[in-house]
């Protein structure tokens, strides 16, 4: 009996509602446009009622092939992109792509050299050592070049280590001693980059004149420099600079500025692009980099062990004088009419 | 174990930024970053819509796969994490991230990269837990406390949620029916493999493709 009494203002409260309902109905018949036989003001009407869909038909998973950029109320418009895919295709550059060139092109520069080494060996002096000096590269030229070539080998060193050695060297090194070699190396490439551009700068305005083309430069060409041909006499002709060198030259310059800007865009996010101009500046500067890295070996092959008598150049500043008659007559003939030549009357014997 | 995830109902989101705010705030992190934020697309026009937008916390991390140090991990729970003992604050990760996750606090040469920050699902990290040292690196340890990211917590409207990705599915997939719309659940076809046949659109990844 409790039990029912405990549900007596229950009752009650139902009864009333009851009650109510059709004073409510009423209330509803009493809406605008109701009079007039149900019509809604229009864009008022109500959907028709559907059946609600199961919840096996909603998508989760929606497609996003593009970007999607939108408004942010923070200050950091960078963040307003809000789903990139692009970085999908970046990471398989840096992942897959760039390893497949890089280790193409430099490990394959390597093996030429190296098989070029066999086959032809270091390219004498024809006529041997005379032992009297032509002055070639002047002091300021040497620290032109030679500013642009350390920074160049330090930025290529750091880079690589930042770019592969995960691969290589944690294996070797662990993440803890890695991380203190990239930290350095990262520094050491950003603060490369200043001495790198100032000898490049240099470098253009010294020896742009005389790296402008000529017509020496075809008949250089056509014979590879006599590179590729046992019978060591044969030298094609050239001014001071031949085609070879000079087709470095502008390599290094074009690429080098390329690099700069490239660089400058990574080292500065967001102050020129964003991400997408990133990404882009990332694969030029890596791609160019393997490029001038393979270039830069064949550079320093033929500097060194490659010659005989051409480290001189750069290293002492002055040419054996028949190296200078053989790999660069033109230029010779016109250093020894400018009377830069050595004191005449010393001439060695055999020199003709 | 739980897959933890992150959901935007943007039919939910009224861009409040509670989600930014509350995150800056619980982690103290360092001035310029915003872990988390609200884009708006479309915006003043038709279709309009909110997102709050934070790291995925992806399965295949394309952040982990690109960075030189090798500084990520995921937990347990799925949840990536990353050192700033290892990381040298390269812009890797950032460059391959879908979702802009990875900040840089402005603090070396050039005005360049810093130790990279992104959003931790509050669960710290490398660090022992709940220890000052992970707290000054990477913000509270929500997730060892047995709490949720305080983003979705804070909430009012349920429109960003944070939990296991088998719940948030649930939970979403029900209240869109019941609406009868719904824009889908943002970045998952591009942080996620999806976990059952029919779940994914043409951009979604299907199941076994990473």
């Amino acid at each position: 009996m409790p039990r029912i009494r405990a549900f007596a203002p229950v009752a009650a409260f139902l009864l009333a509602l009851l009650l109510a309902a059709p004073a409510l109905a009423q209330v509803e018949v009493e809406g605008p446009g109701a009079g007039e036989g149900g019509t809604v003001a229009p864009g008022l009407e109500l959907p028709a009622p559907e059946a609600e869909p199961p919840a096996a038909d909603v998508q989760l998973y929606m497609p996003e092939e593009d970007q999607l950029i939108g408004r942010l109320t923070i200050p950091n418009r960078s963040l307003a992109t809000l789903v990139q895919p692009e970085g999908r295709t970046w990471r398989a550059f840096r992942m897959e792509t760039l390893f497949w060139i890089a280790g193409i092109v430099i490990l394959g520069t390597l093996a030429a050299l190296a098989a070029f080494y066999f086959w032809r060996g270091t390219i004498r002096i024809d006529r041997g050592r005379s032992d009297r000096w032509v002055p070639r590269f002047n002091g300021l030229e040497r620290f032109a070049h030679w500013t642009t070539a350390l920074s160049f080998i330090a930025l290529a060193l750091t880079g690589l280590i930042v770019t592969f050695g995960r691969f290589l060297l944690i294996p070797l090194m662990g993440h803890d001693a890695f991380t203190a070699t990239s930290e350095v190396s990262k520094n050491l490439h950003n603060f490369s980059s200043v001495p790198f551009v100032l000898g490049l700068v240099l470098m253009l305005a010294l020896w742009i004149r005389d790296n402008l083309p000529t017509r020496a430069d075809l008949v250089w060409l056509k014979h590879g420099g006599g590179m590729f041909s046992r019978n060591a006499s044969f030298h094609p002709e050239s001014g001071r600079f031949n085609a070879g060198q000079k087709g470095i030259f502008w390599a290094v310059v074009l690429g080098g500025i390329a690099m700069t800007v490239t660089g400058i865009m990574l080292m500065t996010p967001f102050y020129v692009t964003g991400v997408s101009g990133m990404q882009i500046a990332h694969v030029v500067h890596a791609i160019l980099a393997a490029l001038m890295i393979a270039m830069i070996l064949g550079h320093i092959y033929i500097g060194t062990i490659g010659m005989e008598g051409a480290f001189d150049a750069m290293g002492k500043g002055e040419v054996d004088e028949n190296w200078a008659i053989e790999h660069h007559r033109g230029w010779y003939e016109a250093q020894r009419d400018a009377g830069r030549q050595p004191a005449p009357g010393t001439r060695p014997a055999g020199a003709d | 174990m739980a897959r933890m995830k992150f959901l935007c109902d943007s039919e939910r989101c009224i861009e409040c930024n509670a989600c930014v705010t509350a995150c800056k705030n619980e982690h103290e992190v360092p001035w310029g970053i915003n872990r988390r934020r609200v884009v708006t697309l479309n915006d003043g026009q038709p279709g309009e819509r909110s997102i709050s937008m934070a790291c995925m916390h992806c399965d295949d991390a394309p952040c982990a796969a690109v960075c030189p140090v090798d500084c990520f991990y995921q937990t347990a729970d799925g949840v990536v994490l990353h050192s700033k003992d290892l990381c040298i604050g390269c812009g890797y990760c950032f460059y391959a991230c879908p979702f802009g996750a990875p900040q840089y606090p402005r603090t070396t040469n050039f005005g360049g990269r810093g130790k990279m920050d992104k959003c931790t699902f509050c669960a710290g990290g490398p660090e022992e837990d709940l220890t000052p040292i992970e707290y000054q690196k990477y913000g509270t340890n929500r997730l060892a406390e047995g709490k949720l990211p305080l983003c979705a917590e804070m909430c009012s409207t349920r429109a960003l949620m944070a939990g296991d990705g088998e719940v948030l599915a649930e939970l979403y997939t029900d209240r869109a029916a019941r609406r009868g719309y719904g824009s889908g659940a943002w970045g998952w076809s591009t942080a996620y493999v999806a976990d059952q046949p029919g779940t994914y659109a043409p951009g979604g990844r299907p199941i076994g493709e990473s």
